[in-house]
């Protein structure tokens, strides 16, 4: 399903249908930004555009016209950022978590190190803290529940799992994903443009330190 | 230089908030009362966008190492100025320029009406930007932290900045409670009759309301659908019901994503009046056109 919805007067937001199309839309935006867009927000199957003060008629079909461009393109792809280079972000696996996961994924430890560091992940969006990126692609296998009781802190640095996602802690904050280990790569530095190494549609490979 | 001799109950430095970085999860904070902020600054002759201070229920004491024109805005605060030496402590006005001499302590009493008051001073609030703005994230952290007892905040030079040309602003008076939404973007995850439901009566404004949205107590608004909503961009004035089915609506510091169903966002011209509800206020939504 796919269309374009109001979201009060400066928002219209546009259902993609998937996190590929999503992505796609948001590079178009990037590409060729309509006058007086101030934020465009990808989502796994929507992309909100805020434009206060513009016209959302005129908005709305252009937006519309990116959004079927964004859909002709293969479903199955690479996300239109795809051209950059992936992040590798070096990690220490000696997270506290690694052993409850092992044990809830039915493999041995080295097995769950493996599979994380084995596969390309693609950051999907981005929330719960600025530089929080949900990334996707996670080997099935670690699909692990949230932790019951979240921690009250987690230092920043910290690479975790929990459900279909993994993700680097960009600042100490509390969390309730499982701990796998650490990596000393700044991904969050708000005195750096762009503040994060991670934008949605980024390819990320962890790499065993 | 200003001293924070009292913040108050709460009070941050405030700006129009940091725009473009929403897709990395960052909050757009600013004034929750953008008009206020806006008014206050012009009557200085400041950029409507320079950074100001907003009080919660007024109750700060501030003191000037320099002379300064300011102006106050927003929830109006009955306004004393203190002066060093024997002079007695002059009454102020709110919605007027007015000069703080040098060593004088500027005083703000409890609101009449309304929630956040608006301090604006020639120059600017000229903490460090932090992403583009000097406003505080009270969600995320981002800017200088709330102020404290002690705090000294930098004001900004006057120079090239526009003559100070108005006298008087005309005072707002408290605007009826209601807010006018625009249906959307997920108002078909309700049932067909929560629109109205969400406008038949007044809503009472919760306790625990802050800068990041206002808490509703009042009909509960029934879902069509059961599951999640796939997380997606949230805007400034948002009325997200979670599964209480107790609506909030969202102001500057709101979260940029979220999973619970929008059924409607507020007006822009009525998002300063949502702002200024205190908790214990009642609130009424209306899906008419605005006139």
């Amino acid at each position: 399903m796919s269309g374009v919805r109001a979201a009060g007067e400066h928002g219209l937001l546009v259902e993609t249908g998937a996190l590929p199309v999503s992505h796609r839309l948001d590079a178009l935006l990037r590409a060729r930004r309509p006058a007086g867009v101030v934020d465009v927000v990808p989502g796994p199957e929507t992309v909100l555009v805020v434009a206060p003060g513009v016209d959302q008629g005129v908005l709305r079909v252009r937006l519309e016209e990116l959004l079927s461009e964004a859909l002709r393109a293969p479903a199955e792809g690479p996300a239109a950022s795809a051209e950059a280079e992936p992040v590798t972000v070096p990690v220490t696996y000696d997270g506290e978590d690694l052993e409850s996961v092992a044990e809830l994924a039915g493999l041995p430890v080295e097995e769950v190190v493996a599979r994380h560091a084995g596969r390309e992940l693609v950051v999907g969006w981005l929330g719960f803290a600025p530089g929080f990126a949900y990334l996707t692609g996670l080997d099935p296998a670690l699909h692990v529940p949230r932790l019951a009781t979240p921690r009250t802190s987690v230092p920043a640095g910290s690479v975790a799992i929990a459900g279909q996602h993994s993700a680097v802690y960009p600042t100490a904050s509390p969390g309730g994903w499982r701990l796998l280990g650490r990596t000393p790569l700044r991904i969050w530095d708000v005195a750096a443009d762009p503040p994060s190494l991670f934008r949605p549609g980024t390819r990320v490979r962890f790499e065993r330190m | 230089m200003i001293e924070v001799r009292a913040p108050g109950p709460y009070a941050t430095v405030q700006d129009l908030g940091r725009h473009g970085y929403a897709h990395l999860g960052v909050p757009s904070s600013g004034a929750a009362d953008e008009a206020s902020l806006c008014l206050a600054n012009r009557l200085v002759g400041n950029p409507e966008a320079a950074a100001g201070i907003e009080l919660t229920y007024g109750g700060a004491r501030l003191a000037f190492r320099a002379g300064a024109w300011v102006a106050v805005t927003g929830a109006p605060c009955p306004l004393t100025v203190r002066s060093p030496g024997p002079v007695a402590d002059g009454r102020v006005g709110n919605g007027v320029p007015f000069w703080v001499a040098a060593g004088a302590e500027l005083r703000f009493g409890a609101p009449s009406w309304g929630l956040r008051t608006y301090l604006a001073v020639r120059g600017g609030i000229a903490v460090e930007p932090v992403l583009g703005s000097r406003s505080t994230d009270s969600l995320s952290g981002l800017g200088p932290a709330p102020l404290r007892q002690g705090a000294v905040l930098p004001v900004g030079t006057a120079g090239g900045l526009a003559e100070i040309s108005v006298d008087l602003a005309p005072p707002r008076s408290p605007r009826d409670a209601v807010l006018r939404i625009v249906p959307g973007p997920r108002d078909d995850w309700f049932v067909p009759e929560a629109l109205a439901e969400l406008c038949a009566e007044p809503y009472a404004v919760s306790q625990d309301s802050n800068r990041v949205g206002v808490r509703l107590r009042g009909r509960e608004l029934s879902r069509a659908r059961e599951g999640e909503l796939p997380s997606e961009g949230m805007v400034t004035g948002a009325v997200q019901v979670p599964p209480s089915g107790q609506p909030i609506v969202f102001l500057a510091d709101h979260p940029p994503t979220g999973g619970y169903p929008v059924i409607g966002v507020v007006r822009a011209a009525d998002l300063p009046v949502a702002a200024q509800l205190r908790p214990g206020d009642k609130v009424r939504f209306s899906v008419r056109a605005s006139r």
